[in-house]
């Protein structure tokens, strides 16, 4: 039995590394609890609109991973990824807004007394679509909105493409340090202000909405649609977690941190520094990609302020006080600083009188996360992961 | 017989300041060749051009008698035609282990998507043990780079480059910063390596230059100021008056 273990490569590699068995085992664990729990299979102690900020949570730990090894590991810091999350919630979103203002149009002509033409649908799918920017035709851009493979396939080949063109144009000027961390920061501004135009043909600021209503599903409760995107998010995660390991444990992990280090060193031994750049750059944004699609239809509503530059940086933020470098530093930040800044901007946290002033939390989140950010910058520069690190090292000897 | 090297009529200048100017000089094939010369002289500036970090304004360097000029190449097109290169301040990866900095250096494959499903195979694996014997450290095979003793760190780079396993090897000043016993310890390994390969050894110390035993070329103010045996060049009054007088 150990012997048909061993193996397949899956089952090497978990043994290989204990830190990723016990993240896969305290995973699956939350996944079980919040399961039973929940209202759609359990005893519904966890209300639905919570188990989808646990599921959204669980979508940006994947997006921190991204982070990680394009940040950590290979040393670009990226301030745009998350134009390619919410590039990879737009797409999805477009089959799912556009199926179910189908579905709808097609119900309500049932009483009529001749069956609309496939015209007459479409005039009505656009009007009902486009009528909050002044239009009624369907842009060319949605030619494949209808078809649910084709524009699942576009959640990566989108966001993929884009990265590639960027990527190619940035790295093989080699652009590098501060410089391309502005460059990645106006390619987001770009995307979100293009996006903002009402003729844009993503509906502008307005943004794509009714997500969380799932095409041919509308029977089904959202308590139980909740804990199936949970249920997904979660495995997405593990998948991403798994991948990412194997890949910085590959001799590519060890070039790309080479990189990080030692850039010029990396090239006099003979590899082409841009094509792995490059191959980090596309793999992390469709990475990003399927983490927003699958975080989009949980938060109901995308539009362009979600790819505002600001998250990006705090995405930035997360990873380094979760620590760079380590993938479980990435999954601890995200986790640990998006679940507290919802409970402080969600208004539940009690406000403190000082005599002089209030603290507003919903105000001064903001400060107390800078105020970490740079605690952590100054006494753990390895962020939270490092400090686990060396508590670990410690025990064992 | 065609040289390994063919470097011909290079000028580069920095800010109108001529680093190199006019420089030509072969290297033949299974060659030691030392390059002395007073500081600014243009001697790692002469390796940047061969291995691509720096363009000459003028001039062409050839490589094995071939028309492959390499000044159209990339840097790392270079180092997988065979050049290898230690830099002047030691550079190698601090933070993986003696291990993984040989493996990275290893003549395989180096697209990334070869790199990424390589596994480990057994002649890969005696050929890192084969050269961490030969530069002193099999007993850190598992030590972070960054931990080893300056002298380790600069056998360590030249472990890397032997890993490579070019045809032609740049060595910048690989004895700085080495107790006596390192010299002794890296000369026998530079000869050692001249046996299959030519290498090139930038250095100012003259005891260690002598223990080399090789050819030696002068350069003052990117040039050749004079060639030949160690002998035959400090005897040279233009050498002693630029270089060794002072
Ligand atoms: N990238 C550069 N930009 C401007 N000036 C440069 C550059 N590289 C080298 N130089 C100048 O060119 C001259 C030659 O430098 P080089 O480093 O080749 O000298 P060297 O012979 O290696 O000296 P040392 O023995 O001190 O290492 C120096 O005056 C140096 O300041
Ligand atoms: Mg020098």
């Amino acid at each position: 039995m150990p012997e048909l273990l061993q193996r397949t490569v899956l089952t090497r590699h978990l043994l290989r590394n204990p830190s990723l068995m016990i993240f896969l085992g305290a995973l699956a664990c939350v996944c079980l609890a919040v399961t039973i729990l929940g209202e759609g299979f359990g005893i519904g102690l966890i209300s639905t609109s919570f188990i989808k900020t646990l599921g959204k949570t669980l979508c940006l730990c994947m997006i921190a991973i991204a982070m990680d090894l394009v940040w950590g590991f290979c040393g670009i810091l990226s301030l745009g990824h998350f134009a390619f999350f919410a590039l990879g919630g737009y797409m999805i979103g477009m089959w799912m807004m556009f199926a179910r203002t189908r579905m709808i149009v097609i119900e309500a002509a049932q009483n009529n007394v001749l069956p609309p033409t496939p015209v007459e649908i479409s005039e009505a799918v656009g009007t009902q679509i486009f009528g909050v920017v002044g239009g009624a035709e369907i842009p060319a851009i949605w030619a494949f909105a209808d078809l649910f493979w084709v524009q699942l396939s576009f959640i990566a080949l989108v966001p993929g493409l884009l990265a590639y063109v960027f990527g190619w144009l940035a790295f093989r000027s080699r652009v590098n340090g501060v410089y391309l961390s502005i460059l990645t920061q106006a390619m987001t501004l770009a995307l979100s202000l293009y996006l903002l135009q009402n003729d844009s043909g993503l509906r502008g600021n307005n943004g794509l909405s009714g997500l969380q209503n799932i095409p041919g599903l509308d029977h089904v409760p959202q308590s139980i649609l909740s804990i199936i995107f949970f249920l997904a998010s979660g495995l997405a995660l593990a998948v991403t977690y798994i991948m990412a390991s194997a890949v910085v444990g590959s001799k590519l992990g060890n070039i790309i941190r080479g990189i990080r280090d030692d850039e010029a060193r990396v090239r006099f031994l003979g590899y082409n520094v841009e094509s792995y750049k490059l191959f980090i750059f596309v793999l992390t944004a469709v990475i990003a990609a399927i983490a927003g699609a699958l975080y989009y239809p949980q938060a109901g509503i995308i539009n362009p302020t979600e790819l505002a530059p600001i998250a990006s940086i705090y995405l930035a933020v997360w990873v380094a006080i979760g620590g760079r470098g380590r993938i479980y530093g990435a999954v601890i930040g995200a986790a640990f600083v998006s679940l507290l800044s919802s409970y402080f901007t969600g208004g539940q946290a009690p406000d403190i009188p000082l005599g002089f002033a209030t603290i507003i939390w919903t105000d001064w989140w903001l400060v107390l996360l800078g105020l970490s950010f740079v605690v952590v910058t100054i006494y753990a520069p390895q962020g939270l992961g490092g400090l686990i690190d060396k508590l670990v090292t410690r025990e064992r000897g | 017989m065609a040289p390994l090297l063919h470097v011909d009529n290079i000028s580069v200048s920095f800010d109108g300041f001529k680093a190199i100017n006019a420089l030509s000089f072969d290297i033949g094939d299974a060659e030691l060749r030392a390059i002395i010369g007073p500081n600014g002289a243009g001697k790692t500036t002469f390796m940047d051009i061969v291995t691509g970090k720096t363009r000459p304004d003028s001039g062409d360097v050839r490589w094995a008698g071939t028309n492959v000029s390499l000044l159209k190449r990339s840097e790392s097109q270079i180092a997988q035609l065979g050049i290898g290169r230690k830099f002047q301040k030691p550079t190698t990866f601090e933070d993986q282990t003696v291990h993984e900095n040989l493996l990275m250096s290893l003549a395989n494959r180096r697209d990334p998507l070869a790199v990424l499903v390589y596994r480990r195979s057994q002649p890969d694996e005696d050929r890192i043990s084969g050269i961490a014997q030969q530069i002193r450290l099999s007993e850190s095979l598992d030590r972070l780079a960054g931990e080893l003793s300056h002298g380790q760190k600069q056998w360590l780079e030249i472990g890397m480059l032997l890993a490579q396993d070019p045809k032609l090897l740049l060595v910048d000043e690989p004895a700085a910063g080495m107790t006596a016993p390192e010299r002794e310890v890296t000369v026998a390994l530079l000869k050692e390596l001249a046996q299959t390969r030519s290498v090139v050894v930038v250095e100012h110390d003259m005891e260690f230059i002598r223990a080399l035993d090789c050819r030696v070329t002068v350069l003052h103010e990117g040039a050749v100021l004079a060639e030949g045996s160690m002998d035959f060049v400090t005897a040279d009054q233009r050498v002693i008056d630029v270089y060794l007088g002072r």
